[in-house]
């Protein structure tokens, strides 16, 4: 086994309190089904068509959306019966509603029948087809379709494996590599055979050794050069994808590029292991682990949950609450989303719920005016200058917001942290980034709209100008004299009177 | 001493010459006046302002003939914006002159159309579609949601509705 050594420090950047000791005693609870499911549909401008009916009965792994080219579709997760198809309630801005199917389950958990990818030969297309099939996207959080970012190919490409996994309270990457890191590594040799990758690289954070000696163990174990471990400082956010590729190659990804145009592909140990149960037994993707923490549950662990598995059921099967809830949020506490109520269900992005007690919460004094201390500055990994982006933001001045390279905060929340005037910045800046993507989307529609009203003007005007020269070559005979004019009505009567005279301008 | 001036004034007529010679080129690639207070405006060519278009407002405007406030799509940010680039003090918007915005295309309701054409003939940016006494249609990526088209109408049957597809960075395929 091959370890690479970091001379590099991550630009930015902070040390946080770990919370991961809770979860990471226990193994990962699997084997949960739920009673209820609520499955989102994928919804956005692709058109879904549903593959099931209510009252139909559905087996885990049952496909139950086809759907448009680039999108991963939706499976049963459980087995049981298709109560209904409507839009539900979904983790998000309060609002966040999605088209879901709603499964009760039957509690035997049966599945349809799976065919390995392995052992069929099939071309690289039919492959990645495959990947989009089984609703294969990047569990890191971004849901990325998997397919796609394997879809481009070079031998100069360096996979980032990432188990870096740096938010405070989530252990659930740090408990799969523990538990699997067999998975881990053969899903992670299966992408770089896609890929073309040459290299591997499998980044974990410095606070999680148990995870590293497994995966250690592993590599020796699995004899593949094309693998490095690396261990990364654990300093928050080191598990960003553009901090990862910073911190062990030196190399920014530069802003509105992908990590594949600098030959980098960050692939998340989860969808590794999804990978590896879809390549090795044909299994699509209908679970994840995810984190129930706080001081708010009473069993804090980690669990195996079926895609769909309402919020409240999952903290039921961590032991159900322990009384002081003061925020149920989901994902981390850095950049998770509060939940306005537990019905809302997992979905492929939910790595970790956390119930937390009001100790836990991190409550912002009022918010007093900026002094310009450049704390933020300093720590944002994205190099970007939060104090001068909300002073562009609150003057409305997005032509200014924009060249400061708003759309590169990657929302990670460690100005917030360190802000003496405890300015939420992190959220102005998320609704910044709505307002600035309404904002050049209008500017190109109304640089659109000039260029049509330009090609519309000199459209009549040439229209105009064919009229006036058809009206003069029609009055010409007319010029010069009394006889001319005469001679003209003349033949005018005479063309009108001959039979061969084809009648001008009657169609019907 | 006869030397030194006749250099003197040899340089003044040859860096002279330079200039009047560069005076051309470098004077093309100036941008028209207009341009920057153009691109101030939401250019939604709705006209609401009382000028035929976003242009000839801003012309106007840099002439010092418009009030900076006649402008409703762009709303009170839009009158601080050309307050500050055109020098002149800022005031409230004159709510009076209408209400266009990016928010929203005009649909027409295609039951009721009888194919008259008068509005596709008004639209400033072509965007509607449809020969005489057939169906029309608005082509909702290119509507700018003027309003030009509601008034010409016979029948009443185009409507402002929201726009549901957000408008795109990128030119449609279509377009």
């Amino acid at each position: 086994m091959r370890e690479l050594t970091l001379e590099r420090r991550l630009l930015g950047g902070l040390r946080l309190a770990a919370h991961k000791q809770h979860t990471t005693t226990r193994p990962i609870r699997r084997g949960f089904v739920p009673r209820e499911l609520i499955i989102p549909l994928p919804d956005g401008p692709t058109a879904t068509d549903t593959l099931v009916a209510v009252g139909e009965p559905v087996l885990r792994g049952q496909p139950l959306a086809a759907t448009g080219e680039g999108i991963a579709i939706s499976h049963a997760s459980s087995s049981g019966q298709v109560v209904a198809i409507e839009p539900r309630p979904m983790p998000g801005p309060p609002g966040t509603t999605a088209p879901a199917v709603v499964i009760h389950t039957d509690g035997r958990d049966q599945a349809i029948p799976m065919t390995p990818l392995a052992g069929q030969s099939l071309s690289r297309d039919d492959m990645l087809q495959r990947l989009q099939d089984a609703g294969l996207v990047g569990l890191g959080g971004a849901l990325f379709p998997t397919a796609e970012k394997l879809r481009s190919r070079s031998e100069q490409f360096t996979l980032i494996l990432n188990g870096a996994e740096c938010e405070p309270y989530i252990s659930c990457d740090d408990m799969l590599m523990r538990e699997q890191a067999r998975d881990v590594l053969d899903g992670a040799a299966l992408m770089c055979d896609f890929s073309g990758a040459g290299r591997c690289i499998v980044a974990i954070e410095r606070d999680k050794p148990e995870a590293i000696s497994a995966i250690a163990a592993a590599l020796d174990e699995h004899e593949d050069d094309r693998f490095e471990l690396a261990q990364v400082p654990t300093v928050y956010p080191a598990g960003g994808e553009r901090q990862l590729i910073q911190l062990l190659a030196g190399i920014e990804v530069p802003s509105g590029r992908y990590p594949t145009d600098v030959n980098f592909l960050c692939q998340n140990v989860g969808t590794a292991v999804a990978l590896a149960k879809l390549y090795a037994r044909g299994e699509p993707l209908t679970s994840r682990i995810v984190t129930v923490t706080g001081k708010g549950v009473r069993t804090p662990q980690n669990i195996e949950a079926p895609i769909g598995t309402p919020i409240a059921e999952l903290i039921g099967a961590a032991g159900g609450y322990s009384g002081n809830v003061a925020r149920l949020i989901m994902g981390g506490s850095m950049m998770g989303i509060a939940l306005d109520s537990d019905a809302r269900p997992v979905t492929k992005a939910t790595n970790c719920v956390v119930a937390a007690a009001p100790d836990e919460v991190y409550t912002p004094g009022t918010a007093r005016p900026c002094i310009r201390c450049g704390d933020c500055a300093r720590v944002c990994p994205a190099r970007l200058l939060p104090q001068e982006l909300i002073r562009s933001l609150t003057g409305d001045d997005l032509e200014r917001v924009a060249s400061l390279g708003l759309a590169d905060c990657i929302e990670c929340g460690c100005c917030d942290v360190v802000c003496p005037s405890h300015i939420t910045l992190t959220e102005r800046f998320r609704g910044g980034k709505h307002s600035l993507a309404l904002w050049t989307a209008e500017q190109a529609a109304a640089a659109r709209a000039e260029a049509r009203v330009a090609r519309r003007e000199q459209r009549l005007d040439l229209a105009a100008n064919r009229e006036a020269e058809e009206r003069r070559a029609l009055l010409a005979p007319m010029q010069g004299g009394r006889e001319a004019r005469q001679r003209a009505v003349q033949a005018v009567i005479e063309r009108a009177r001959s039979p061969s005279a084809a009648p001008d301008g009657d169609e019907t | 001493m006869l030397s030194a001036t006749l250099l003197v004034a040899g340089l003044a007529v040859s860096l002279g010459g330079l200039l009047i010679w560069l005076d051309g080129p470098l004077r093309g690639t100036a941008r028209d006046p207009s341009d920057a207070i153009v691109e101030l405006l939401p250019r939604i060519q709705c006209g609401q302002c009382g000028y035929p278009g976003c242009r000839p407002y801003a012309q106007a405007m840099l002439a010092g003939e418009a009030e900076i406030n006649r402008c409703p799509p762009g709303g009170a940010a839009t009158v601080a914006r050309l307050a500050e680039a055109l020098g002149r003090d800022p005031r409230p918007l004159d709510t009076s002159r209408g209400s266009a915005s990016w928010s929203r295309v005009a649909r027409i309701d295609e039951a009721t159309c009888i194919g008259c054409n008068l509005c596709a003939r008004v639209c400033p940016v072509d965007a509607i579609v449809g020969a005489c006494n057939w169906m029309h249609t608005v082509l909702a990526d290119q509507c700018t949601g003027c309003e030009l088209c509601i008034a010409p109408c016979p029948v009443d049957c185009i409507a402002m509705t929201p726009r549901l597809r957000p408008l795109s960075i990128a030119e449609s395929a279509h377009a």
